[in-house]
């Protein structure tokens, strides 16, 4: 069997604004440390093998499944998780729509979607329906119909429009 | 009323969209050992040895615990499953030892040296090749079983449960029956798949306190069964239970609770976590059950049912745990909600090589309605009636009697026809179930009728306290665990409604704790607003009852003479005489100083009053009430290729009052949405060992975003005088009638009746002929 070294390797995070160095394991997920370093719990392990959605985050902007990625791959990124999006449009608009039941996928669903909300705003594009449900595809919900989450998401979106 | 019908909004919203709502894993503690299981790679062997020898020599390994360490047997009915598999496994996946490591890496890496020998069996692979001569039997000695309550077992025969249903004379009514269906429906095990996979933690305290941190919907269950099979007194077990991230049924069996147990015991009784992983949840945890299902009815020309065989099959997998009560609830209810006068049924909770079943969302409901709603269909056409026409010709109510000869009167039952008519009205029926279109694809229109009952145990009950606070506000206590259902909302409309105060005066207590919480027997059944509201208006009453008393000690009058509205007690007819009951809620204090009167502490319980099944006839009463409902979908089907589009799902339930109407309807849509991904693409798939091949989402597919049809949800809400406020269940109902009326739309699309599940195109293909193997199932 192969030696054990239990070799780390330092990795400096940037979530959700604070800088924080740790030590990490060259295959600790994003999603462990985030969980089990920084106590932010909101990120979800739902599959561990990018299935569910349910530990998505943003990375320098972008959804990713956090039991993916590896957290020396975000070694000096901006990384936002559930946490940092404190007090969002989006969230207030789950709350208004009932777009949670047991709220377990709602930590990834609420990145995946502020993402699809960043990305809209800044290309100026217009947010269909196809591509709503193209963004959000990637998660799983097995409380809700859906049409719940959707209608916060696009909610938001049209806001967005408006102004 | 002003608070209930309220569309009140979760009082656990923010704690959930922030991502700050702890689950079970959530909570991170130092010191904290984690335990990963090592599972059988057959569905059916002898355990010859197993060599831990270098998995315990893996730096950080603390303990290794088999079968030989922990052999209690377990089950709600029949004790036939050990914690941990002992000298033989009976399901691909059954966890046969788990590793206890000071970290997951170093559990999962010691897990993986853990070496087990095998002597492969013989597998069973279904409910009907299990009951054939000569099947392997899986439990050789099933008679030796310990029982708790009423369960069957059939010695020599891989079946843990029979139940039987004898009512009227079968014979005579078939006789007088003129035109007559059979119907064999099947469709193998599927799972719950709720999206936090199950977790526990144990440990064993110095004097002997145990603290059970678990993903359940039965803390109380835990705590009674660490009594059963370890000898403990349930006040020593303490059962913590978070929020809880979708049960759907699967959180109401306890496996990984007894498994950290044992671990904790082997390590001195520190603290240790068992947690599935997606895979583990799927395939060692228990699944959603499998049915095979054999239905005879028949009917006078004019379509009135004189009497119908019922055989159900249940596919319960490797232990009968959950399957044998499954069993009793798919009988209890066999006849859909129909008026059925002679009813001969079996219903068996079968072994079989695969994952053990428990509860799924409907509790054996959506199966047998399955089953039946295809049966009524194959009638209604053989009759030449309109599918509607006959299910209200024939719809049960007041005056009638149950499979198990329950009489039904005008507040235990809902209204079957008035949901069938608002159903035939909000589907627009009478515009045709079949249209063919243009471009040769063909839209349909399908529906259901179902009924349910808890078919909880007959001293199921709960309880609850509330508890002033100087403010006039209240907490509230009661078992009932959040999974997602919003209860504890409801429950908070429930008081406030009762205490005249706002609901956001009302305090619930989210995290369960079985030493503080009073006791809830499982939340389940549709039944937790029903029976924890019933508690809560006693207790209510209760601290109502001290708060005039406080208030009549300072005003000098009877406390009969005050009332109370908005947050206040007063002198009847003199409203100005009063207090706000922040004012003695702790005691009235008077300006020297001296408080009369005390704390106010409300408590109240319920229990249901059920009775238990005569074992020859299955004559008792299973439940308190029947919620019913009518669903129905319609569908745009490709004759060339099989595909097609579900494109819109309609519910009407009698829910009896309803508490919260949003959340009514969201839990309405989320039922439906997954009885649709049962019916249309969900399933175990098995090699001919019996080993599952696609325990993981990328292959065992679920609904995703986007996919669902559009869904119109209404209320009958007929009052159940026993119910809080008239409410009735409603948690389960929107997953019951999905299957049958999906089948039934497709049958009629496909023009090919059809029997399995899922209905995936392929399925479709192959009843219409297509493929040269007909895969039985």
């Amino acid at each position: 069997m192969k030696e054990f070294t239990g070799r780390r390797y330092g990795v400096r995070l940037h979530v959700n604004h604070e800088t924080h160095t740790l030590h990490v394991r060259a295959a600790d997920t994003l999603l462990h440390v985030l969980r089990d370093q920084l106590g932010l719990t909101g990120t979800k392990a739902g599959c561990e093998n990018g299935d569910c959605g349910s530990c998505t985050v943003l990375v320098n902007g972008t959804p990713l499944n956090a039991c993916l990625t590896l957290a020396v791959e975000a070694h000096e990124q901006p990384v936002t998780t559930v946490e940092g999006l404190r007090g969002s449009e989006i969230q207030k608009s789950f709350v208004e729509h009932w777009a949670f039941q047991c709220g377990f996928c709602t930590p990834g669903f609420i990145c995946n979607a502020q993402g699809l909300i960043d990305y809209v705003r800044a290309e100026h594009r217009h947010a269909d329906d196809e591509l709503i449900k193209e963004w959000l595809q990637s998660n799983l919900c097995r409380c809700t119909s859906y049409h719940e989450i959707h209608a916060a998401v696009k909610s938001v979106l049209d806001d967005g429009e408006e102004c | 009323m002003e608070s209930v019908g309220k569309s009140v909004p979760r009082k656990e919203s923010f704690d959930k969209v922030e991502g700050r709502a702890k689950y079970t894993r959530d909570l991170r503690l130092a010191g904290m050992l984690h335990g990963k299981l090592v599972t059988s790679p057959h569905a059916h062997a002898k355990i010859r040895s197993i060599d831990a020898a270098a998995a315990a020599a893996v730096p950080g390994v603390r303990g290794i615990v088999t079968g030989a360490d922990c052999q209690e047997l377990t089950g709600e009915l029949l004790a036939d499953r050990p914690v941990l598999a002992y000298r033989k496994v009976r399901y691909y996946g059954e966890p046969v030892a788990v590793v206890i490591a000071d970290d997951e890496q170093t559990a999962w890496r010691a897990a993986g040296l853990v070496h087990v020998e095998y002597e492969v069996l013989p597998v069973v692979s279904s409910p009907s090749r299990a009951l054939l001569p000569g099947a392997p039997l899986l439990h050789e000695e099933v008679e030796k079983y310990k029982r708790y309550g009423d369960v069957y077992p059939v010695p020599g025969m891989n079946i843990g449960n029979h139940l039987k249903i004898r009512k009227g004379d079968f014979q005579s009514g078939w006789e007088a029956g003129v035109v007559k269906v059979e119907c064999y429906t099947a469709f193998r095990p599927s799972d719950h798949i709720a999206m936090e996979p199950r977790a526990a933690r144990a440990e064993i305290l110095p004097d002997g306190e145990v603290h059970i941190r678990a993903s359940t919907q039965a803390p109380y269950v835990i705590k009674r069964f660490m009594e059963r099979y370890f000898g403990l007194d349930p006040g020593q077990v303490v059962v913590h239970v978070p929020f809880v991230g979708g049960g759907f049924g699967a959180k109401g069996a306890v496996q990984l609770e007894f498994i950290a147990y044992c671990a904790s015991r082997a390590v001195g009784g520190r603290l240790v976590e068992v947690s599935n992983s997606r895979e583990e949840d799927m395939i060692s945890s228990p699944c959603h059950i499998g049915l095979e299902a054999q239905i005879k009815m028949a009917a006078t020309p004019d379509g009135r049912l004189t009497a119908a065989q019922i055989t159900l099959l249940w596919d319960g997998g490797a232990y009968a745990d959950m399957a044998a009560v499954m069993a009793k609830a798919g009988i209890d209810d066999c006849t859909g909600p129909y008026r059925i006068p002679n009813v001969w049924a079996d219903s068996l909770a079968v072994y079989t090589n695969h994952t053990y079943a428990t509860s799924f969302r409907g509790f054996a409901h959506p199966e047998v309605t399955f089953a039946i709603e295809r049966t009524m269909d194959l009638l209604a056409k053989k009759l030449g009636m309109d599918p509607i026409a006959l299910r209200l010709l024939n719809a049960i109510g007041p005056g009638e009697t149950t499979p198990t000869q329950v009489l039904l009167d005008e507040s235990n039952i809902g209204n079957v026809p008035a949901c069938i008519l608002r159903l035939r009205e909000l589907m627009d029926w009478e515009s045709g179930q079949r249209v063919v279109l243009p471009n040769g694809r063909i839209r349909t229109k399908g529906i259901a009728a179902l009924w349910k009952t808890s078919s909880t145990p007959t001293d199921a009950g709960a309880g609850a306290v509330l508890i002033f606070n100087k403010s006039g506000s209240v907490n509230l206590m009661t078992g009932v665990v959040e999974i997602g259902q919003g209860t504890k909302t409801a429950l908070a409309q429930i008081a406030a409604e009762r205490l005249t105060i706002d609901p956001s005066l009302v305090h619930v207590s989210f995290e369960v704790n079985t030493k503080t919480n009073p006791e809830h027997w499982k939340t389940v059944a549709s039944s937790s607003t029903m029976m924890a509201g019933r508690a809560i208006l006693e207790a209510a009453d209760d601290a109502i009852r001290q708060l005039k008393y406080n208030a009549a000690l300072v005003l000098q009058v009877s406390p009969d003479e005050l009332e109370l509205a908005e947050g206040r007690v007063f002198v009847r007819g003199n409203p100005q005489r009063g207090f706000l009951f922040r004012e003695i809620a702790m005691g009235y204090e008077s300006e020297n100083g001296l408080t009369v009167g005390k704390q106010v502490i409300g408590r109240g319980s319920y229990i249901v009053k059920l009775t238990r099944l005569d074992p020859e006839t299955g004559d008792g009463r299973p439940g308190p009430q029947w919620s019913v409902a009518a669903q129905g979908v319609e569908v745009e089907f490709d004759p060339v290729e099989c595909r097609y589009q579900v494109l819109r799902a309609y519910t009407v339930i009698d829910g009896g009052v309803i508490v919260n109407h949003r959340g009514a309807v969201t839990q309405m849509m989320g039922g439906m949405s997954m009885g649709l991904s049962w019916a249309t693409r969900e399933s175990f798939l098995y090699d001919n060992q019996e080993r599952v091949l696609n325990p993981q989402l990328r292959f065992y597919k679920i609904t995703h975003f986007g996919e669902n049809p559009d869904m119109v949800v209404d209320f009958v809400q007929t009052p159940y005088h026993e119910g809080p406020y008239g409410a009735r269940g409603i948690g389960e109902y929107g997953t019951i009638g999905m299957a049958g009326a999906l089948a039934n739309a497709l049958s009629v699309a496909a023009g090919v009746e059809l029997f399995q599940l899922p209905l995936l195109p392929e399925t479709i293909w192959r009843a219409r002929g297509g493929g040269s193997v007909h895969d039985p199932v």
